[in-house]
């Protein structure tokens, strides 16, 4: 584990949302972790667990029916969410960045790429036009992109050309921390594979600290350092790659890691996991995995469990470790 | 009880729970039935007939008399009560409107269906129809149509036409917005089970897909009528109404051609125009709520406001 | 899609349209019961029926109605004769010619005021989404939609005429018939107000309600999202990324309510007593001249088309996705 502060570090964090039949979803409870300098973070959990919310809680994109209602967001040592929108303003994409899903939707359809890039360093007033042409040139080849194509639109680039230069925007300002919303989703697996390959490439060499979104276990184990599992808006497992890949603590990680192919495994055996995850506004008492949990017992159901520590970073939401830390 | 009686009860009783909060859908039924009811119970609203002449002591016609006790919308220039007129106007001006919406809603409704289900050139057929029909003016057309038919000396009522004509022009909308529901529906997992089961095509839309498409054909029905009563004001307006059988429309014809507006006489063509708005602008806020009930639009946008923070301590 | 393509599919397009107007036109012509002679020369002229046969003759009416009838008038509309008006007795195409240019005036002043207020009223409506000015823009348009135009016309008319004392009705005082329109600026400018004033609210309301949804769906895609990641203000993410892609769609949607347009002139021309196309349609109506009204009809019908068609071509040149390949 790196001694190092952290660079990102999310405190407590808690979202909800209001529905329109006048519930509250409560999207993010008390979401805690840390994403070191240089450090590659996987975010991974099934559809609608909050890892979306978690990136636009950090960079207060949410929308209005969004609520922040407690926790901390310290980048640097600095409370992101004590900021002013406007100086909030200044931290985006200067200090951390985002590569959506879906490149399609998220670039404009009616303004050329590098006009694009190009406003992004220009509205951060980092240089003037004729360098900031220059700087768009540098990145769309960086990012295997001919800066040729500069001036064409969204729509006469194929679907990995666009997530490319969703990756070049991203870095057009030199951000330290970049976070990447299943960057993968809805390209073809050779695509796929070429862009986590660039995000690496670029990752090691701008020495930047990346937060992966993902559903895919297998994309966590490739390119990330720690993972943290969510669950229901919780974090229920948080640590070292390895560790957690090889002993998972958390009922669910297990479960989720049984799912996962392995190809030492004969096909055919990939569990699946009973039931569905809960919605945010009817949630359980208790423990959020709790009605889907093989090992869950009364307490489960009536209390929720708090994170225990487990050593070396490694820490995991569940009952049955209190019990285990308790008999030692 | 039937079982599906009972269902339709709790259905419609979920329905008016929602429907019952919303102000406008609210205020919309109002203005729609009240213009309803006094359509139906006209003869009971007011003394007199709407043809009957007024007169003074000295039995003159008292023309352009200003409101007063016994008139209480006052006169018009032959010395008739406009307050009778106006609510034996309803009926014309609504039967015209909802008999033309009914014509549209049916048109409309099958044309989407057709289109949207069997698709491939049927589809492409109607859609090039109703953009063929909706870049021709509809004003121009109609007062064409309606000056050559009415040349014919056909043996029927003059307002015979002009449900005809507003019916079978004033159906594109519906088409389109029936077919595109269709569509959606036409990919769901039962439609296909249905077919796989070897159902017919008028088994399927049937059972599967005009119960789908129910409501939203009632909502966009209210929404028709609306235009179906706007556009039977404007044709009276400009002459084509019944003479002997008065819309509101009708009335603001003879206002505006026996000089209500120099006369003065602004009890003559303020009433009329105000019992249109209030008809149309009923059906519009009753189909919009209707609409967005069943197909509820956008929660929010990304520029709306900020997200709230509650900030620490 | 390829801009040829999307071209010529609006040629083809164009073309049918025009197709079916002119087949409209020439069956409703013909449906007309009593002596096609008459209804191109007029009911009432005493003519020997030598002179009948001659003109039978002449307009080819003693040979079938198709295709030999329908050829011939085709090839009388496309050289602009539309027949003679039974009540002016005048060349159908003149008496059009003569008006088209009062109508264009009042149509495109109230078309630009409309546009322009609408649009930026709806902008900010759907914006400001559920505030005040969302609530207020969406009450005026609602009730404009359901105001009968004629009758806002008579209302504006009298308040007008009566309060401020604006003309009731024509282009120029009856003293300054006959000269020039732009001799007499002032004097007409005050006879625009209350006509144009009708037709800028009537159509204000349909602009608002449109650009209001269209920049609501705009506002709700990805790329905003993405562009306040970047850090830009609201006001910068409208400006830079949402206010052309919310136009695109304004474009034809302004001319397919050219059509709707039309039927406001004649509204608002009847009222006002304005002498342009649509109070000679209504005239033409009221004294059933047949030729007058086709003729009119044939006018107004082939403009929109003409207009509709020349928005898909501006289209082309503002969506880029339509423009390249």
């Amino acid at each position: 584990m790196t001694s190092t502060e952290p660079l990102l570090s999310l405190r407590h964090l808690s979202t909800e949302f209001s529905t329109t039949d006048g519930t509250v979803a409560r999207a993010l409870e008390d979401v805690s972790f840390d994403v070191h300098p240089g450090q590659t973070v996987g975010l991974v959990g099934e559809s609608g667990c909050g890892k979306t919310t978690t990136l636009l809680s950090i960079m207060r994109l949410l929308p209005v029916t969004a609520r922040i209602t407690s926790g901390q967001v310290l980048f640097n040592g600095k409370d992101l969410l004590a900021l002013s929108e406007t100086d909030m303003r200044r931290y985006r994409w200067k200090e951390l960045s985002i590569v959506f899903q879906g490149a399609m939707n998220a670039l404009n359809p009616v303004m050329t790429i590098g006009e694009q890039i190009r406003e992004a360093i220009i509205l951060h007033d980092l240089m003037d036009k004729t360098h900031a042409n220059r700087r768009v040139n540098e990145l769309l080849d960086m990012v295997g992109i001919a800066p040729s194509r500069r001036d064409q639109y969204p729509h006469e680039y194929s679907g990995g050309m666009r997530q490319r230069a969703m990756i070049a925007m991203a870095l057009a300002c030199q951000p330290c921390l970049l976070f990447a919303d299943e960057p993968t989703t809805a390209l073809d697996v050779m695509v796929q594979a070429q862009i986590l390959e660039l995000l690496q490439k670029i990752q090691r060499l701008l020495g930047l600290a990346v937060v992966l979104v993902t559903h895919d276990l297998g994309v966590v184990a490739e390119v990330c350092d720690t993972v943290v599992v969510m669950y229901g808006g919780k974090v229920a497992e948080n640590g070292p790659v390895d560790e957690v890949y090889n002993a998972p603590q958390h009922p669910y990680t297990q479960r989720l890691l049984e799912a996962f192919p392995d190809l030492n495994r004969p096909a055919g055996s990939l569990a699946v996991i009973p039931g569905t995850p809960p919605r945010l506004n009817a949630l359980p008492p208790g423990c959020r995995f709790a009605p889907r949990c093989h090992k869950a017992f009364e307490r489960c159901r009536v209390e929720a469990p708090a994170e225990t520590d487990l050593g070396g970073g490694h820490t995991a939401a569940c009952h049955l470790l209190e019990k285990a830390e308790a008999h030692q | 009880m039937n079982p599906r009686w009972l269902l339709l009860k709790r259905n419609l009783l979920d329905f008016w729970k929602t429907f019952r909060r919303n102000r406008m859908g609210l205020a919309g039924a109002f203005l729609v039935l009240t213009a309803i009811l006094a359509a139906v119970f006209a003869p009971l609203l007011t003394p007199y007939t709407p043809t009957e002449t007024m007169r003074d002591a000295e039995g003159r016609a008292l023309t352009f008399a200003p409101p007063s006790v016994h008139a209480p919308l006052g006169t018009d220039d032959a010395g008739r009560d406009v307050w009778t007129q106006l609510v034996y106007g309803a009926r014309i001006s609504l039967t015209v409107g909802f008999l033309a919406g009914f014509i549209a809603m049916f048109i409309g409704s099958l044309f989407g269906i057709t289109a949207g289900y069997f698709g491939g050139w049927v589809d492409n057929l109607l859609m090039r129809l109703t953009d063929v029909l909706l870049v021709i003016p509809d004003l121009p057309l109609i007062l064409v149509l309606v000056a050559t038919v009415r040349q014919l000396e056909l043996k029927v009522s003059p307002l015979v036409i002009l449900i005809l004509v507003i019916g079978l022009l004033y159906w594109t909308s519906t088409a389109r917005l029936i077919r595109s529901q269709v569509l959606t529906i036409k990919e769901r997992q039962y439609v296909y089970r249905a077919r796989a089961i070897g159902a017919g095509n008028w088994h399927i839309v049937r059972k599967h897909i005009l119960p789908q498409i129910m409501p939203l054909i009632v909502a966009n029905t209210v929404l028709i009528l609306s235009t179906a009563i706007l556009i039977e004001s404007g044709l009276a307006f400009l002459g084509l109404g019944d003479p002997t059988q008065p819309s509101w429309g009708t009335m603001l014809n003879f206002a505006f051609d026996r000089n209500a507006v120099s006369n003065g006489a602004w009890w003559f063509y303020l009433p009329p125009g105000l019992a249109i708005i209030w008809a149309t602008l009923g059906c519009v806020l009753l189909g919009n709520v209707l609409e967005e009930m069943l197909n509820p639009r956008l929660a929010s946008h990304h520029l709306e406001g900020e997200q709230s923070i509650v900030t620490q301590p | 899609m390829n801009r040829r393509d999307y071209l010529l599919r609006k040629i083809f397009f164009s073309l049918v349209t025009l197709a079916v107007v002119v087949v409209l036109n020439f069956l409703l012509f013909r449906v007309l019961p009593g002596d096609p002679v008459r209804a191109v020369i007029g009911r009432n002229v005493r003519i020997s029926a030598d002179t009948q046969q001659a003109l039978r003759e002449q307009f080819g009416l003693d040979r079938p109605v198709f295709p030999d009838q329908f050829l011939t008038a085709l090839g009388q509309w496309a050289r602009g004769n539309l027949g003679v008006s039974w009540s002016l007795r005048k060349p159908v195409s003149e008496v059009l010619l003569a008006k088209l240019g009062n109508t264009l005036l009042l149509i495109g002043l109230g078309q630009i005021l409309s546009i322009i207020l609408g649009v930026a009223l709806g902008l900010l409506a759907g914006w400001k989404r559920k505030t005040a000015v969302d609530v207020g823009a969406l009450t005026f348009s609602l009730i404009a939609w359901a105001i009968p135009t004629f009758w806002l016309g008579i209302i504006l008319l009298a308040a007008g005429s009566t309060w401020l004392g604006l003309p009731t009705g024509g282009i120029v005082s009856p003293s300054n018939v006959g000269k020039p329109l732009y001799t007499v600026l002032p004097d007409v400018t005050h006879h625009l107000i209350l006509p144009t004033l009708t037709l800028t609210i009537l159509y204000m309301g349909e602009y608002m309600l449109i650009m209001r949804s269209s920049i609501m769906e705009v506002l709700g895609e990805d790329y905003i999202l993405t562009a306040k990641a970047k850090g830009m203000s609201h006001w910068q993410v409208l400006r830079k990324h949402a206010l052309k892609n919310a136009m695109l769609p304004i474009v034809t949607l302004i001319a397919i309510n050219l059509g709707f347009t039309v039927s406001g002139a004649i509204y608002v021309e009847t009222v006002f007593s304005y002498d342009g196309l649509g109070k000679m349609f209504q005239t033409a109506l009221v004294k059933q001249d047949y030729p007058l009204l086709q003729g009119a009809f044939l006018l107004l019908a082939v403009s929109v088309i003409l207009a509709n068609f020349l928005a898909d071509i501006l289209y082309t040149y503002l969506d880029p996705r339509v423009k390249a390949s």
